[in-house]
């Protein structure tokens, strides 16, 4: 233990009145004119590459938003850090709002994080932009009216898969197979995937939970084969997805395989010759419209490879941020809360642009099932999948896919 | 029908086995000749993994499997030479730390070179898919791969038991003042197993690299699993290890068969009755250097 004498202590204190003297008021009056933004993400663990993305995503925002003159004519400023696990996320989010004097709180990957924040966020009565967290609590029992979402939902990226394998004729009497990862978004991934074969005919004949630390699938992939299922269904989590993928091309086994949560990165990292079946996505770099185009010819001059999903969308979740803050001329929270609630259109780089829904402050937006393209066709180590097309469709209402009032147990 | 899965089972854990063993085996050398438990002995695995993709690019799958344990083996000079010397006489804790410490610089050093995201490895085509024995599935790969852990073991074995320097490490672990006093000198039969071991690690990330995922913190997923293998099988004892390490593999594979959601706590589960009912360990011997 240290201890401190009277003289060191007197000694430091008068070192610390000189400094703030001569050097902090400028420092403390330059800070106040920025808007702080606290920015939390897992930059280690199975979801450390997603978030490593992210950061990229929201860094190249606030970057353009800083050269364009800021929030308000004030600069971003902001704190990014590892979220780590939930305990930790919790205990930095509650730093960030009481000591570093951030507006809002950012960020997340991690659905069980995610939910501590969540839980920061209404004690301090301030807003929290929940960016990449997908897990259908969220925004339903556990919902709150400080938090807002902006990534799909479990159950929209069921919907999204399930729907191309009802028109694939792999939906009705077949028998799935599914592996769940254990933890709350796998959870809930695999409600909603139940749900979905329930509705439309399809059989679940075995579900595995799988702790997240996992890296060996080959006794669950035996017993897969003993199963001799129809189809094989992962409902994994960041990198395990990719583990899977590989030793399931390892093993050759029969069965068609797809999954309900694939991000682009970890399927990148299967390698092109691993990857089959369809999965869900929220945005992908090809897709074909202009704005989207621009940002990935920035994003890769910035960092030499193109955006993964989640780096898109911590982008266009600061720019709605700067958008709130810009259009109500505050960052108070009771303000930009109803902002969001307004039903404001935000431009995400997609055909159709999204709005956040009253009731349960999930974005409204289009998501893609996608396949793996033949052999050959790919023109780099990060083209070989093929974009669906956007669902819900053109003429259908961006609130297709999503739970109803009724479905969805939020009271806010 | 039931009792057939189960003996798929067992023999997926055997191989399974095999893998945990090439990166345990290296970790209990160092262990019992210098005393010091390697924490970095996990981002030697991962070096191997990256450095072999490198390779691969140029020289092909082959070569690289070959080549980057090498490689790692030569930076396990320097590792022996500058770090881990000192610590041999210190207080177990330091090593720990030092370690420790290695094991982080060496996953952000991965970081900042490959980059956070995965990589993407694919083995020869050749070796994709499965073969059936009889009504068991194999996995190409995993049999090639169980080939090359019984050759190494083989060699080891031969090289500890049959050669002048293994007379020398076993006599080492157990009586290194007489080995001294007998003016022969431990050091350079230090490097060489500090070489040995972490060139053992980086063989198994190498072979690993195109079954399971490839990314920096891949050292910190396997070293746990390394260091209850080493526990269960006791210290000094070259079979304690391989026991230890099939029966690891063994008792997972069985667990996932019948109670998928404890698969991981198997292995703990097991460790704890071994220390309670053998606290050396399985084959554990008596060193006195540690007691």
């Amino acid at each position: 233990m240290t201890r401190y004498n009277r003289r060191s202590i007197l000694k430091s204190s008068a070192a610390l009145a000189g400094a703030s003297a001569i050097g902090f008021p400028s420092i403390l009056r330059a800070q106040a004119d920025k808007i702080k933004i606290g920015h939390l993400t897992p930059l280690t663990g199975f979801l450390g590459a997603l978030g490593a993305y992210a950061q990229l995503g929201i860094r190249m925002a606030e970057e353009e938003i800083n050269k364009a003159g800021g929030v308000m004519g004030r600069q971003l400023d902001i704190t990014s850090e590892d979220s780590v696990n939930p305990a930790t996320a919790a205990t930095k989010a509650q730093r960030m709002l009481e000591q570093d004097g951030v507006a809002v709180l950012m960020g997340e990957i991690n659905s069980a994080s995610a939910l501590t924040i969540m839980q920061v966020a209404a004690r301090n009565k301030r807003l929290y932009m929940q960016i990449g967290a997908r897990s259908d609590a969220l925004r339903g029992k556990n919902c709150n009216r400080y938090t807002f979402h902006v990534d799909i939902p479990s159950h929209v990226m069921v919907y999204a898969v399930g729907k191309a394998l009802v028109r694939d004729n792999m939906m009705k009497d077949k028998k799935f197979y599914t592996l769940t990862a254990d933890y709350i978004f796998g959870h809930d991934l695999a409600d909603a995937a139940k749900a979905f074969f329930d509705a439309n005919g399809g059989k679940l004949i075995g579900d595995e939970l799988v702790a997240t630390d996992v890296t060996e699938f080959s006794p669950y992939l035996l017993k897969i084969r003993q199963a001799k299922p129809d189809v094989v269904c992962s409902n994994l989590a960041g990198n395990q997805v990719t583990t899977l993928i590989k030793q399931y091309a390892e093993f050759g086994l029969p069965f068609p395989i797809v999954g309900f949560n694939l991000n682009t990165a970890d399927a990148w990292a299967a390698g092109e010759g691993n990857l089959s079946g369809t999965w869900p996505t929220v945005w992908y770099h090809t897709l074909d419209v202009p704005a989207s185009k621009t940002f990935v010819a920035d994003f890769i001059k910035r960092n030499g490879k193109p955006p993964e999903n989640h780096a898109w969308i911590e982008y266009v979740s600061l720019k709605m941020m700067a958008q709130a803050m810009n259009e109500t001329k505050s960052t108070d929270t009771e303000k930009l809360i109803a902002y969001f609630e307004s039903g404001a259109t935000f431009d995400i780089l997609k055909a159709r642009k999204g709005y956040f829904r009253t009731w349960d402050h999930q974005l409204m937006q289009e998501a893609y099932p996608f396949t793996v393209k033949p052999k050959g066709e790919a023109k780099d180590q990060w083209d070989f999948l093929a974009l669906g097309a956007a669902v819900p469709g053109p003429n259908e209402s961006l609130e297709a896919l999503s739970m109803t009032k009724e479905q969805n147990t939020c009271v806010m | 029908m039931q009792f057939e899965f189960l003996l798929e089972q067992v023999v997926n854990g055997l191989v399974l086995g095999g893998y945990y063993l090439l990166i345990a085996l290296g970790l209990s050398l160092i262990f019992s000749v210098g005393g010091v438990v390697n924490l970095a002995h996990g981002a030697f695995y991962a070096l191997g993994a990256y450095i072999s993709i490198e390779i691969a690019k140029y020289l092909g799958f082959g070569s690289a499997v070959l080549l980057s344990p090498l490689a790692v083996a030569l930076l396990g000079i320097l590792f022996e030479r500058f770090l881990l010397r000192r610590f041999y006489a210190a207080d177990p804790i330091l090593s720990l730390l030092v370690t420790f410490g290695l094991a982080m610089i060496v996953e952000q050093l991965i970081r900042i070179v490959w980059g956070a995201a995965p990589r993407a490895v694919n083995m020869p085509a050749a070796f994709k898919g499965s073969v059936f024995v009889g009504d068991f599935l194999f996995s190409r790969y995993r049999l090639l791969l169980l080939a090359v852990v019984v050759v190494v073991l083989i060699s080891i074995w031969l090289l500890l038991h049959k050669a002048s320097f293994g007379r020398v490490i076993r006599a080492g672990i157990q009586k290194p003042d007489m080995v001294a006093a007998l003016g022969i000198r431990l050091q350079p039969y230090m490097t060489a197993i500090v070489m040995l071991g972490v060139g053992m690690a980086a063989l198994g990330g190498a072979l690993f690299a195109p079954i399971t995922i490839v990314h920096p913190a891949m050292g910190a997923e396997v070293i746990t699993v390394a260091f209850v293998v080493v526990v269960i099988g006791g210290l000094g004892s070259f079979w304690g290890v391989v026991i230890s390490a099939l029966l690891v593999g063994v008792v997972r594979g069985i667990t996932i068969n019948f109670i998928p959601a404890a698969g991981e706590a198997s292995m703990y589960v097991l460790m704890f009755l071994v220390l309670l009912f053998r606290p050396r360990g399985l084959l554990g011997e008596r060193i006195e250097k540690f007691e």
